[in-house]
């Protein structure tokens, strides 16, 4: 897999990570049972169970409002952040359960990474930095191995041909659509076992929507892959399951195809069919 | 007759606006007389000898404010050693670990303390410490000077970090770095310039302060060698010189002030220099 | 590329690298930032405590008598605070009454009537009259001010308004009228700069909708902005007189240091700061320092609430936005 033998950078195959994913564990990521999640006295999610299974990509789809984001950020412990939060049910991370008294919250997230719908990348950072900043904020102090995983990160975004020339310069200086692809990276680094993404594209012209969509699917044969997204074709294009959500209940979670041909419910019908949206 | 009304109405607006417009005159000129006076006076006292050399003994001609320069050096260093840790880090908890109430009663002693006159900063730290320590010093100086510059900075801080967009924090916390990490090196890291900004525009407020010196520096006719001692400074040594009867300090006195509001100015001057440059992405 | 492709390999997984997160770390950087915070609450508390116990002597022997008591002898140990009040309101009234108008005009031509160049540049002339030192307007105010005033201003009002008491007696120079016209100089940045805020913050739909009524640019002034901002002005002018209360070395120089109560303007007189400038470094401990300390507290209070009460018209109080200083 030399750069000889690339074709056109998004059709890359990634190179795989350092590690091979825990077999055993292997089949479902996130076994979620009778989850529920309150912001003060409304409850956002109303009794969601269902598994993810590794390796693939899991859309997550609904109208707004009904809580497909807080489902996506209960994965990784974000609603630790806001007071006003309750979370209360079961998530296990590889049979581990996220939630419990003495798992730490931080450790969580290094193993499940997430990127924004906004394009976040820190401001006075070069690119570089940003994409190492998770490996050297969190001890790592060996100049190669923070270069080899910038490296491997940056290819794995399909990044690294358009920048590798200017990985000093700060990273505000990129297109939406790069910097989107810089803040996967960054998510990359660190080697998390999932990628977690909210509306990833939704912020970007439809020509960088390709890439970040090409790029998921390259991703998903190493990482699982779980994305909220509101634009039904998408979740069609890229996921292989998909699940409906609709006023903070999980409606359907099955084969993509199946739910957007022949979904057993007829609420899933309608709105995949845009009755109501 | 609706005309003529109208016109007077037009009239009247026009006469308003000239006076307004009088009124910004006359609030500056009395800047023009300052500056003026200032460099006719003042400039001719600056020679070499003014920054090189000590003060010469009562009624000897020439001698200089070297001791003073470096003094008020010595004490907005010793100032800022006091004032920067305790403005920038309760900042840092005002904005990113504080509660609404305890924030408002924190903010609220704050202008309490931006409130205190100059003078009582003086007698205040003179009670706590050089009675304490059998003497004026540079300690104390500085002391009072820092207890000063911490209303500023402490609100400045807090009001850099809250520009911050929420967004960084979060993408910092997916990537599993620890709260104190994500505070220190992306938050203020983000922030630094408008901080800077803040501790400079505090440090150009106390630079020309002399009541909080009179009862805590003191002041010195010679160099000081210890920071126990007591030490000179530029308006300590103004009002010194001033009051003076002899001829050549009251111009050393008009030099000094020269210097103190050159000074005064080139900071103002930085600091808008470093606004300028500050990225767009703080506005959120 | 082999070697490459192992080396990818053996990398050692995340966990392992990653540095376990340090739970004390978090809590011990709170707990600093925190004690930072609780410190401005420490040094109120040191300020109020500080002077309190500095004039406790005087307050035992004086009680309430000192602040009417009209005699400052430290031969006999003779304190009234009376002379040192009087001083201080009347500048600073004084001062206020000068510097508000100018001020008020100013912030309304700076809102609603320049032109964008002319107002950076008069706001950048009026931050720099903001960034002259106390003690540099003193000697400016001594050295020159007043004595043109000697020359012209005080005799032409003492010839012209003879029936005034303010302008009877002999002209010093050094007196209440000197020191309040410096202070009113250096009053004007704060006031100017938060009516202009203050100015500011009317909407412009509110302006807009008076013009759309046909008033013209004054009208559109004084119906839309001014109306809806009297309190915030309120507010504007009590923050300038709390500067103007506390103001020492520029005070110092001007005001002739004598603690008398007269109706002249042209009398030198004395203020709660000046006095304590003048006399504390020679003061003999004990009741004369203690009687300074409690002219430092009078002081103290009286600024004080003035701030509170100001901030409280702006509507400013304990809020997030910080009010230009």
């Amino acid at each position: 897999m030399t750069k000889d033998t690339l074709a056109p950078p998004l059709k890359t195959a990634p190179p795989p990570p350092s590690v091979p994913l825990p077999p055993a564990a292997g089949l479902v990521t996130f076994d979620v049972s009778q989850l529920n999640i309150w912001f003060g006295v409304n409850q956002v999610l109303k009794n969601v169970s269902l598994k993810i299974p590794s390796k693939a990509v899991s859309a997550i789809i609904g109208p707004s409002g009904c809580g497909k984001s807080t489902f996506l950020r209960s994965l990784n412990r974000m609603h630790d952040l806001v007071p006003a939060a309750r979370v209360e049910g079961r998530i296990t991370l590889f049979g581990q359960n996220l939630y419990d008294d003495d798992v730490d919250a931080t450790v969580v997230r290094r193993r499940v990474g997430m990127v924004f719908q906004k394009p976040n990348p820190f401001p006075t950072m070069t690119i570089a930095e940003n994409v190492t900043v998770g490996l050297r904020l969190n001890g790592v102090r060996k100049r190669n191995l923070i270069q080899e995983r910038m490296e491997r990160s940056l290819r794995m975004a399909a990044l690294w041909d358009e920048v590798k020339d200017r990985l000093n310069a700060n990273a505000l200086s990129l297109s939406g659509g790069q910097q989107q692809r810089l803040c996967i990276a960054r998510a990359l680094a660190i080697e998390p076992e999932v990628l977690l993404m909210d509306e990833p594209a939704s912020a970007l012209d439809p020509i960088a929507t390709a890439k970040i969509e090409e790029l998921i699917l390259g991703l998903k044969k190493s990482y699982t892959i779980v994305i909220v997204t509101h634009n039904m074709q998408q979740a069609a294009r890229i996921s292989d399951l998909t699940a409906f959500f609709y006023l903070g209940e999980l409606v359907e979670f099955d084969k993509t195809n199946r739910i957007f041909t022949n979904p057993a419910k007829k609420q899933t019908e309608d709105y995949v069919t845009g009755r109501f949206g | 007759m609706a005309t003529l009304h109208h016109r007077w109405r037009k009239i009247k607006s026009s006469i308003i606006s000239a006076l307004c417009l009088l009124c910004a005159t006359i609030v500056i000129v009395p800047l023009a007389f300052v500056l003026f006076d200032l460099l006719k006076e003042g400039a001719s006292s600056l020679d070499l000898s003014f920054f090189t050399q000590l003060p010469k003994p009562a009624g000897e001609v020439g001698g200089g404010m070297a001791n003073a320069i470096i003094g008020s050096f010595t004490l907005l260093g010793l100032a800022a050693l006091v004032g920067v840790p305790i403005g920038v880090l309760g900042g840092i908890y005002l904005s990113e670990f504080g509660q609404p109430q305890f924030n408002a009663v924190v903010r609220f002693a704050a202008d309490i303390l931006n409130g205190v006159p100059s003078i009582v900063w003086g007698i205040v730290v003179y009670a706590i410490a050089v009675v304490p320590m059998h003497g004026f010093s540079a300690y104390a100086g500085g002391m009072a000077l820092g207890f000063m510059m911490v209303p500023l900075i402490i609100r400045t801080t807090e009001e850099m970090l809250g520009l911050v967009s929420n967004n960084y924090r979060e993408a910092a916390f997916a990537l599993g770095i620890p709260h104190w990490k994500i505070v220190l090196h992306i938050v203020l890291k983000t922030a630094n310039k408008g901080i800077l900004t803040g501790i400079l525009l505090a440090v150009a407020r106390i630079a020309g302060e002399a009541a909080p010196l009179m009862f805590t520096a003191l002041g010195n006719a010679g160099w000081s060698h210890k920071l126990s001692e007591p030490i000179s400074a530029l308006p300590l040594q103004i009002f010194t010189y001033f009051k003076s009867p002899y001829a050549d300090e009251k111009r050393q006195a008009w030099g000094a002030s020269l210097v103190l509001v050159l000074l005064a100015i080139s900071l103002n001057i930085g600091v808008r220099l470093i606004a300028r440059t500050r990225a767009p992405h703080l506005t959120k | 590329m082999n070697a490459a492709a192992a080396k990818i390999k053996t990398s050692p997984p995340a966990e392992i690298i990653l540095a376990p997160p340090v739970k004390t770390a978090d809590g011990f950087f709170k707990f600093l930032t925190w004690l930072m915070a609780m410190l401005v609450l420490a040094l109120v508390v040191l300020v109020g405590w500080t002077l309190y116990r500095g004039s406790r002597p005087a307050l035992a022997k004086f009680g309430w008598s000192f602040f009417v008591h009209a005699n400052w002898d430290p031969v006999t140990e003779d304190f009234g605070a009376l002379p040192f009040i009087f001083g201080t309101f009347a500048c600073s009234f004084l001062a206020l009454i000068i510097a508000l108008p100018l001020s008020l005009g100013t912030a309304v031509f700076l809102t609603e009537l320049a032109p964008q160049r002319i107002r950076q540049t008069t706001i950048t002339l009026i931050e720099m009259l903001a960034a002259i030192p106390s003690v540099v307007y003193g000697i400016w105010g001594a050295a020159v001010l007043i004595p043109w005033l000697m020359q012209g201003p005080y005799p032409f009002l003492k010839r012209t308004l003879p029936f005034l008491p303010f302008f009877q007696g002999p002209i010093y120079g050094v007196c209440i009228l000197s020191a309040s016209l410096v202070l009113a100089i250096m009053i004007v940045p704060i006031i100017t700069s938060i009516s202009r805020e203050v100015l500011r913050s009317v909407p412009d739909s509110q302006r807009e909708a008076a013009f759309a009524l046909g008033a013209t640019r004054w009208e559109v002034t004084k119906l839309a902005v001014l109306g809806y901002s009297v309190r915030g002005l309120f507010g504007a002018a009590t923050l300038g007189l709390g500067r103007a209360l506390g103001e020492a070395m520029a005070v110092t120089l001007l005001i002739g240091n004598v603690p008398q109560i007269t109706k002249s303007l042209f009398a030198p007189g004395y203020t709660l700061a000046s006095g304590i400038v003048m006399e504390f470094a020679e003061a003999n401990p004990g009741m004369h320092v203690s009687a300074l300390f409690e002219l430092g507290l009078v002081l103290l209070l009286v600024t004080l609430t003035t701030n509170v009460l100001a901030y409280l018209l702006i509507g400013a109080l304990g809020s997030r936005k910080p009010s230009a200083h």
